[in-house]
C-alpha cells in the first residue's frame, strides 16, 4: 500500500514542498480522525447507554396515595399513607418525601421525609377548610422517582365533638345531674345526713384551747397556688376558722406561700371577722405572703411556730415534703394540731405527728359539713352517689376484661 | 353586682374551659387556649404582688423595731440585692460565671438541700415517739411499713438471699405495692378525683363563694 | 427501760446523723438488685430509636439533688449513648440553674461533641404549671420562644422539625413533687398519648403505681433506690449507689426506733397495769 498521502498523479502546479506539506497535513488529519472517531464513537456508545443504567437504579414510583382527615380535632391535620415502592436490590429506597401544594400542578411546598420502612405520615401543618394536593416521591441511591400521580383535593374539617370522650361527658353530665338534683332536695327540706367527721370537730376544739393559752391560732391553707383544689378548700375552711377566732377574740396568724392564695386569704379573714360581727377585730397583718419556695416557705413558718408559740396549729390543703418538718416542730411545742390532706404520701406523716387528720376527700367535705348549707350538702351526696356508680362499673369492667369483652375498657379510655 | 360579676366571670371561664375538652372546634378552642395563656401571665404577675407585700410586711417590722427586726434587715437586703443582679445582669443572668449563678449554687442550693435533709432526722425522731401499735389495723400498718422500708434497701438483699424468692423482703415489698398499697391508693384517688370535681362543681356553679367577701 | 421513755431526741438525731456519714465515709459496697419498675424503664428507653429528638423534663430543685440528680445523670447517659437529641424543660422555679449545671457536667467531660442547640438544648422555666403542659402540645417553640439563657429557640437547629408532642418518641420525667409526672400524666400522656418513663421520690413512688400498672408509664425509678438500681442496669457506679450504704443504716434505724417506741410504750402501760 503506498504510504499515505502518496499520490500518483503528476505533481501540482506549486512545487515540490507545497506538495509535500499537503501530503503531511492530509496524513495527520487521518491519524487524527483514526485516533478520535473511536473514542467518540465509544463515548457516543456510553452515552447511549448510560441513562438506561441510571434509571434502573433509581427506586420504583410509590403509588396508592390515599387520605384521611384526623378525627377529633380543629381540622389542622391530614394523615396519608401510600404504598410502598416496590424495591428491590436494583431499585433501593432510602426515604420518601412528601409534598404538598395548593393546586395540582403545584407550587410544592416539602412537608416532611420519612425512612423507607414508613408508609404513613400526617400532616399537621394544613389550615382548616383549605384545599391541599399531595405527592409523595421516593428517594434511592439510584436518584428521585415522582409519583405517578397527585392525590386530591384534601380538606381538612373541624369536628364539633371529640368522639372518644362520651364516657367523659357521660360520668360529668351523670355528675351535675346527681348534684343538682340532691341540692335541689336539700333545699326542698330533704338534708342528706352527713356522718362525724372528727377532725373538722376538733377544729373548735382546738380554737378554744388556744383561746384558754392565750396564745394565737396558726392557719396554713397548704403550699401550693389557687389552681389546686386542695388551696381553695383550705381556703374556705380558713373563713370558718376565722368566725371562731373572731367570736373568741384569740389572734390568728396565716402565713401563705403564693400571692393569689394570699390575696384571698385576706379577704377570706376579713370575712370571717366580718361574718362574726367583729369587723373592728381584724388585723389585716394577720395574713402575710411569704415566699413560693417550699422550704423557705418552711424555715419562716417553723420560726413563727418557735418564735410565737401558737397554741392551735391547723393545716388545711395541699402539702408535701415540708409536712413533717411542720407537724414534728409544732408537737416540740406542745400545741394541738389539725391536719388534712388529699397528698395521698403526706398522710402518713400526719396521721403520726398530728392529734387529728383529715383524709382524702374529707378535706372537700369541710366546708360543706362546716357550713351546714343544704346546697353544699347536696353536692356531697351527689359525689357520694356518683362513687356508688363508679364501683358498679368496676365490677362490671373487672368481669367483662376477664371474659376478654374489651368493648366496655376501650369506650371508658379517652383520646 | 359586685357578687355576681365575678360569679359569673368564674362560671363562664369554668363552662367553657370544660367544654374544650370535649368539643375540638375552633369556636371553643382558640378562646380556651387564650384563657389558659392569660392564666399563665396572671399568675406570673402575681409575683410582683407577693413581692410588694413581703418588701411592706419586713419594713413595716424593721420600723418598729419587733422582735427579730435585725433577721428581718438581712431577709430585706437579700431580697434587694438578688433581684437587681439578676435584673443589672439581663437575660443570661443564671449562665455559668454570674454573680447570679453564684448566689444560686452556693446560697439557695445549699440551703434548700439542708433543709429538706432535716427530714431524716424529723423521721426517725417520730418514728421513736408517736407510732404506736394500739389497735390490729395499727399493728398490720407497722407490719407493712417495716417489710416496705427495709425491701427498699440493698442490706435486705444481703440478709434474705438465703430464702427463696417469693420470701426474700424484696419481693415482699414489690407485692406490698403492687397489691393492696396500689388497691387503696387507686381508691383514694378516685375518691379525691370525686372531691376535685365536687368544689370544683361548686366553685363554677357559684355555689361555693365564700372566697368573695362581703355581705350574703 | 426509763432512759428510753424519757431519751432527749437529740441522741436520736445524732445516731442517725452518724448513721449515714459513716458509710458515706467508708462504703459497705452492698449488692444491689434491679426490681421490675426499673427494668420496665430501661427496656422503655432502649426501644427509642436512636438519633431521636427526646423530650425530657427534669421537675425538681437543688432540695431532691441526692434522689434526682443522680437518675438524671444516667438517663442523660443512656440516651446519649443512643445519639439521641435532647430538648429540655424545668417546670421547677428553683431548677433551671441545677439542671443546667448537671447536663453541662455530663456532656462536657463525657459527651464533648454534642453542641448546644445542635443536639441539646435547655428550655429553661415557664411559670404555669399544667398550663404549660398544654401549652406545649399547641406548639413548643411558641411556648419557649426563648432558651433557658434568652436565645431564640426557632433559629436553632434541634428545634427544626419539633413542632409539638408528636414531634417525640417519648417523655423522660424526673420529678420531686408537682408539677411533675401525675400533672404529665393527667395532661400530656392522657391527651397526646406520648409514651412516658418517670423518675419520682421515694415518698410518692408508690403513688404512680397505678399508672405503671395502666401502662400510662411505661418505666417508673423510685427514689435513690431506683436511681441506684439504675445505675446498676447501666453498670456505672453513681452517687446513688454510694448512697444505698448509708439508706441501708439508716432505715434499718428507723425500724428500730418503730419497734423501740412500742417497746418502750408497751412496758409502761404494763408498769402503770400494775
Amino acid at each position: 500500500m503506498p504510504p499515505l498521502g502518496a499520490c500518483p498523479r503528476a505533481q501540482s502546479a506549486h512545487g515540490p514542498r507545497a506538495d509535500r506539506t499537503r501530503a503531511r497535513f492530509r496524513q495527520g488529519l487521518l491519524s487524527f480522525a483514526l485516533a478520535v472517531v473511536p473514542v467518540a464513537a465509544l463515548a457516543a456508545a456510553l452515552l447511549a447507554i448510560a441513562p438506561a443504567a441510571a434509571l434502573s437504579d433509581a427506586p420504583l414510583p410509590p403509588s396508592g396515595l390515599t387520605w384521611r382527615d384526623v378525627p377529633n380535632d380543629a381540622g389542622r391535620a391530614i394523615a396519608l399513607e401510600w404504598k410502598a415502592s416496590p424495591a428491590d436490590s436494583s431499585h433501593p429506597v432510602t426515604a420518601y418525601f412528601v409534598e404538598r401544594a395548593t393546586a395540582p400542578g403545584g407550587p410544592w411546598t416539602l412537608v416532611d421525609s420519612v425512612a423507607a420502612e414508613t408508609h404513613q405520615k400526617t400532616d399537621q401543618g394544613v389550615r382548616r377548610d383549605t384545599q391541599y394536593y399531595y405527592r409523595v416521591t421516593a428517594l434511592g441511591p439510584g436518584g428521585v422517582t415522582p409519583a405517578l400521580s397527585v392525590t386530591g383535593p384534601v380538606v381538612a374539617r373541624s369536628e364539633w365533638f371529640n368522639s372518644t370522650r362520651w364516657s367523659v361527658l357521660v360520668t360529668t353530665a351523670m355528675f351535675f345531674a346527681f348534684v343538682l338534683y340532691f341540692i335541689s332536695q336539700a333545699q326542698a327540706g330533704k338534708k342528706p345526713f352527713v356522718r362525724r367527721i372528727p377532725g373538722i370537730d376538733a377544729i373548735e376544739e382546738a380554737v378554744g384551747r388556744a383561746t384558754e393559752m392565750g396564745r394565737p391560732v396558726l392557719f396554713i391553707p397548704g403550699i401550693r397556688d389557687i389552681n389546686d383544689i386542695q388551696t381553695v378548700a383550705g381556703l374556705v375552711i380558713l373563713e370558718s376558722v376565722a368566725r371562731l377566732t373572731a367570736k373568741y377574740e384569740t389572734p390568728i396568724a396565716v402565713p401563705v406561700s403564693y400571692p393569689i392564695p394570699f390575696t384571698i386569704a385576706e379577704e377570706m379573714v376579713k370575712s370571717g371577722y366580718l361574718h362574726a360581727g367583729r369587723p373592728d377585730q381584724y388585723d389585716p397583718s394577720s395574713v402575710r405572703f411569704i415566699s413560693p419556695e417550699q422550704f423557705a416557705y418552711v424555715a419562716a413558718v417553723t420560726g413563727i411556730i418557735m418564735r410565737d408559740r401558737p397554741a392551735a396549729h391547723i393545716f388545711m390543703g395541699s402539702f408535701y415534703a415540708e409536712s413533717l418538718l411542720l407537724a414534728e416542730t409544732g408537737f416540740a411545742t406542745g400545741a394541738i394540731q389539725v391536719a388534712g390532706t388529699a397528698n395521698i404520701p403526706q398522710l402518713p406523716f400526719f396521721v403520726v405527728a398530728c392529734d387529728y387528720t383529715l383524709i382524702g376527700e374529707e378535706l372537700y367535705a369541710a366546708s360543706a359539713y362546716l357550713s351546714g348549707e343544704p346546697k353544699l350538702v347536696g353536692s356531697l351526696k351527689g359525689g357520694d352517689l356518683l362513687k356508688v356508680v363508679a364501683i358498679v362499673v368496676i365490677v362490671i369492667g373487672c368481669a367483662l376484661e376477664t371474659a376478654h369483652i374489651h368493648w366496655l375498657a376501650q369506650w371508658m379510655v379517652p383520646r | 353586682m359586685k357578687r355576681e360579676v365575678p360569679l359569673f366571670i368564674t362560671a363562664a371561664a369554668g363552662l367553657l374551659i370544660i367544654l374544650s375538652f370535649f368539643v375540638p372546634h375552633q369556636i371553643v378552642s382558640v378562646p380556651a387556649d387564650f384563657l389558659q395563656q392569660t392564666a399563665l401571665i396572671l399568675r406570673a404577675f402575681g409575683f410582683v404582688l407577693g413581692g410588694v407585700n413581703v418588701l411592706l410586711v419586713n419594713f413595716d417590722a424593721i420600723y418598729k423595731r419587733q422582735p427579730g427586726w435585725i433577721y428581718k434587715v438581712v431577709l430585706v437586703a437579700s431580697l434587694i440585692a438578688t433581684v437587681v443582679i439578676g435584673a443589672v445582669e439581663g437575660r443570661g443572668f443564671l449562665n455559668p460565671g454570674t454573680r447570679s449563678k453564684w448566689i444560686y449554687d452556693n446560697l439557695y442550693a445549699n440551703m434548700s438541700a439542708t433543709m429538706f435533709a432535716l427530714l431524716a432526722f424529723f423521721i426517725a425522731s417520730a418514728a421513736f415517739r408517736a407510732f404506736r401499735i394500739r389497735t390490729l389495723e395499727a399493728g398490720l400498718l407497722a407490719v407493712a411499713a417495716i417489710i416496705v422500708m427495709l425491701g427498699r434497701v440493698p442490706l435486705s438483699n444481703l440478709l434474705t438471699a438465703w430464702l427463696p424468692e417469693w420470701a426474700r423482703l424484696q419481693a415482699l415489698q414489690e407485692w406490698i405495692l403492687n397489691v393492696p398499697q396500689n388497691a387503696s391508693k387507686r381508691a383514694i384517688l378516685m375518691g379525691a378525683a370525686l372531691g376535685v370535681m365536687a368544689t370544683g362543681l361548686r366553685v363554677i356553679l357559684g355555689i361555693e363563694r365564700t372566697y368573695l367577701s362581703g355581705e350574703e | 427501760m426509763t432512759f428510753l421513755e424519757k431519751l432527749d431526741r437529740r441522741w436520736i438525731f445524732l445516731a442517725v446523723g452518724l448513721l449515714v456519714l459513716l458509710p458515706l465515709l467508708f462504703p459497705l459496697a452492698l449488692p444491689l438488685f434491679v426490681t421490675p419498675p426499673v427494668a420496665a424503664f430501661v427496656k422503655a428507653v432502649d426501644s427509642i430509636p436512636d438519633g431521636s429528638k427526646v423530650l425530657m423534663s427534669c421537675d425538681y430543685d437543688p432540695a431532691s439533688i441526692p434522689e434526682m440528680v443522680p437518675m438524671t445523670r444516667t438517663a442523660l447517659r443512656h440516651l446519649l449513648d443512643k445519639r439521641c437529641k435532647l430538648v429540655i424543660t424545668v417546670l421547677w422555679t428553683g431548677g433551671p440553674g441545677l439542671v443546667d449545671r448537671v447536663v453541662r457536667q455530663i456532656i462536657e467531660k463525657e459527651y464533648p461533641d454534642r453542641k448546644y442547640g445542635v443536639d441539646f438544648v435547655n428550655l429553661g422555666y415557664k411559670a404555669g404549671d399544667e398550663a404549660v403542659m398544654l401549652a406545649m402540645g399547641q406548639g413548643i417553640v411558641n411556648t419557649f420562644p426563648r432558651d433557658y439563657q434568652g436565645n431564640d429557640t426557632r433559629s436553632m437547629p434541634i428545634m427544626n422539625g419539633v413542632r409539638d408532642y408528636s414531634s417525640f418518641p417519648m417523655l423522660v420525667n424526673i420529678s420531686a413533687g408537682y408539677p411533675g409526672t401525675k400533672e404529665w400524666v393527667q395532661q400530656v400522656q392522657a391527651r397526646f398519648h406520648l409514651p412516658m418513663v418517670a423518675g419520682v421520690t421515694a415518698v410518692s413512688a408508690p403513688e404512680y403505681y397505678p399508672y405503671l400498672q395502666s401502662h400510662q408509664l411505661l418505666g417508673l425509678l423510685g427514689g435513690m433506690a431506683g436511681a441506684a438500681e439504675y445505675e446498676k442496669a447501666r453498670n456505672e457506679k453513681g452517687s446513688a449507689t454510694r448512697g444505698m450504704d448509708a439508706q441501708s443504716l439508716a432505715h434499718y434505724f428507723v425500724a428500730l426506733c418503730i419497734l423501740l417506741g412500742n417497746l418502750v410504750q408497751w412496758t409502761k402501760s404494763r408498769r402503770t397495769v400494775a
